[in-house]
């Protein structure tokens, strides 16, 4: 029996025929926009979602006669989802930091373009961000978040379809956006490249995340909620209201990709960067900070140092972040004092960024010798200090005069792979080699060596990244502002642009060290699933039957 | 109709968007350090690390 069987054959012959339902309805959208936009470049996103709807289709009709499932599953945790959204997530991975490693080449080498329209600079770098931020992280994030809620909670996922409806749907959304950049689809805007389609799409599979996180939530079977659940609704929560209210735009008809933005002008810019900088708040910390307060004591087998301090850090985060957007839009049109406070409270921000780090830190207080020995339980150390650094750098370069400095430059690209690299990706990959092995139900990963060498592979490349883009950065903010006596500029752009040369090659060198690493872990990840032997039940991991009355 | 232009709108949200969020400040301070929420914190910090993985069967706090 093969995996699909074995996941399809958890459903019952009515969940069977509703998924395929879902299925059938989803590739007749998809047909119907291919059809009506066939004279525009939207009818290759009706004929992907024909396919991919199409394709789940036929796995579920080939499958439909499959035995019910025996047994009550409600006395298990339902796990399937989350191994599929791993799998996807280091997919993903190395996807997207492959063509991070082809971008950043390309700004050493520009004749790695190959002379394509489609693998000019500006349609590949959106697949990079898309495919980290979105297709790994968002990966990541819903299958540690589906995880994370039926362990804290005690119960099991509110749905047996909707949890697939979810990963699946977000994943088809991710491959409209990417395919779409490689073809010209985009709404030129950062972080929100795709197109209206997809954006309604993404609405859909929101909102199911949403409820399903909620029924899951209430069915559980502990008195209070734990705060890392708190984490990510408010990722939950908030990525659904910035991406709607980012995304209000009118399509040209229905039969054509593009479409315009209903905000006007400098309104649209902080719109834009209001919902930009809560992406990295909400999508890029939120969630991964309710990773880190679940499997950083899990695997540390400590408690958080501070409940009460999580709790009031998760609040700060909350509302300070909402209001930093406007930093983005220093010395532009938006009027002055809403820049003043976006810097603001950009700055009040490290309060709490720093009560999260400083509780992880202490958490792990005492237990430095498990730090020492376990390369994992490293991984999130490691994260925590990242993200600490990063949060510091990210206040100063909010101050207004530092901006000027900074702004446009490659320190802001240093600054934001401090982050990716240094505390989303660690994070990620320190709570996938913790929950590996539970998942799989394995005695250990495959290799504690492999993930040593994953970890100073990723240390090595953040290192490499993140002080070339410093040097680059700086450089470029000074040579654009210096001045002859004459009061004009000393240097042209292209001058700045062949200092950058050195510090290009060594940025994608170390890219290229991370997703060496990524890769790495793909391996040791597969082979634990392959070749590790199964770890010896427990008692306690046997299910208890009964039910509570009324569900 | 009220006359909501800019100058009223930025003064509103100067004074008020304050005091607002300095309230706000204060009813989570007052949670998180309310003394009968010591022990369902206490308890929930604590009951991650448990390690039996199974759904549990009831709701012990009705």
């Amino acid at each position: 029996m093969n995996v699909t069987d074995r996941m399809i054959g958890q459903l019952t012959s009515g969940e069977r025929e509703a998924a395929l339902v879902i299925c059938g309805v989803t590739a007749l959208a998809g047909a119907a926009l291919g059809l009506v936009g066939r004279h525009d470049v939207v009818a290759w996103h009706g004929l992907l979602i024909l396919l991919f709807a199409g394709g789940f289709g036929f796995l579920l009709m080939t499958r439909i006669g499959l035995p019910e499932p025996t047994g009550d599953r409600g006395t298990s945790y339902y796990d399937d989802p989350i191994k599929a959204g791993i799998t996807l997530a280091m997919a993903w991975a190395v996807f997207g930091m492959f063509m991070g490693v082809w971008v950043a080449a390309q700004l050493a080498w520009p004749d790695l373009a190959f002379d394509g329209g489609w693998s000019t600079f500006g349609r590949l770098r959106p697949t990079h961000t898309t495919g980290v931020i979105f297709g790994f992280g968002g990966n990541a994030l819903i299958a540690t978040s589906f995880h994370v809620v039926q362990r804290t909670s005690r119960a099991r996922l509110a749905g047996q379809i909707s949890p697939w409806f979810v990963l699946l749907g977000y994943n088809l959304f991710c491959l409209l956006a990417v395919s779409g950049y490689l073809l010209g689809v985009t709404q030129s805007k950062e972080y929100a490249e795709a197109e209206w389609y997809a954006d309604l799409w993404l609405v859909i599979v929101w909102v199911t995340y949403f409820i399903l996180y909620l029924r899951t939530l209430a069915r559980r079977r502990e008195p209070h909620i734990y705060v890392a659940n708190w984490y990510f609704m408010a990722f939950i929560v908030v990525v659904a209201i910035l991406h709607i209210v980012n995304n209000l735009a009118l399509p040209v008809s229905w039969g054509h990709a593009k479409s315009y933005t209903i905000w006007p002008g400098v309104q649209d810019a902080m719109v834009q960067w209001w919902y930009g900088h809560n992406a990295v708040a909400f999508f890029l910390t939120a969630g991964f900070l309710g990773m880190l307060y679940y499997y950083l004591p899990v695997r540390a087998e400590r408690p958080i140092f501070s409940y009460r301090l999580s709790i009031l850090s998760f609040w700060g985060i909350t509302f300070f972040y909402m209001w930093a957007g406007s930093h983005h839009l220093h010395y532009t049109a938006l009027p002055h004092w809403v820049q003043t406070l976006g810097m603001t409270f950009s700055v009040m921000l490290l309060v709490p960024s720093w009560a999260s780090a400083g509780n992880a830190l202490l958490t792990l207080n005492g237990a430095w010798h498990r730090v020492r020995d376990d390369a994992t339980l490293r991984f999130m150390m490691a994260a925590a200090v990242f993200y600490g650094i990063s949060t510091f750098e990210g206040s100063f370069l909010a101050i207004r005069p530092v901006n000027a400095l900074s702004h446009y430059t490659d320190w802001t690209v240093g600054h934001v792979h401090a982050g990716a690299l240094g505390w989303v990706a660690l994070i990620t990959f320190g709570s996938f080699y913790t929950l590996v092995p539970r998942l799989w139900k394995r005695e250990r990963m495959y290799s504690a060596a492999l993930v040593e060498v994953h970890f100073w592979l990723s240390i090595a490349g953040t290192l490499i990244y993140v002080f070339a883009m410093w040097n680059s950065g700086i450089i470029q903010g000074l040579m654009w502002r210096t001045y002859t006596e004459d009061g004009a500029l000393a240097y042209s752009f292209v001058d700045s642009l062949v200092a950058m040369y050195p510090y290009y090659i060594a940025r994608a060198f170390g890219g290229l060290l991370f997703l060496i690493g990524a890769i790495v872990g793909c391996y040791n990840m597969w082979m634990t699933v392959r070749a590790v032997p199964e770890a010896t039940r427990r008692a306690a991991d046997e299910p208890v039957a009964a039910a509570v009355p009324g569900e | 109709m009220i006359d909501l232009d800019h100058q009223a709108v930025v003064a509103f949200s100067k004074s008020w968007g304050l005091f607002y969020l300095m309230g706000f400040f204060l009813c989570v301070v007052v949670y998180a350090f309310w003394p009968s929420n010591r022990k369902r914190f206490d308890h929930a910090k604590i009951s991650i690390l448990d390690r039996d993985d199974k759904p549990g069967k009831s709701r012990p706090w009705k």
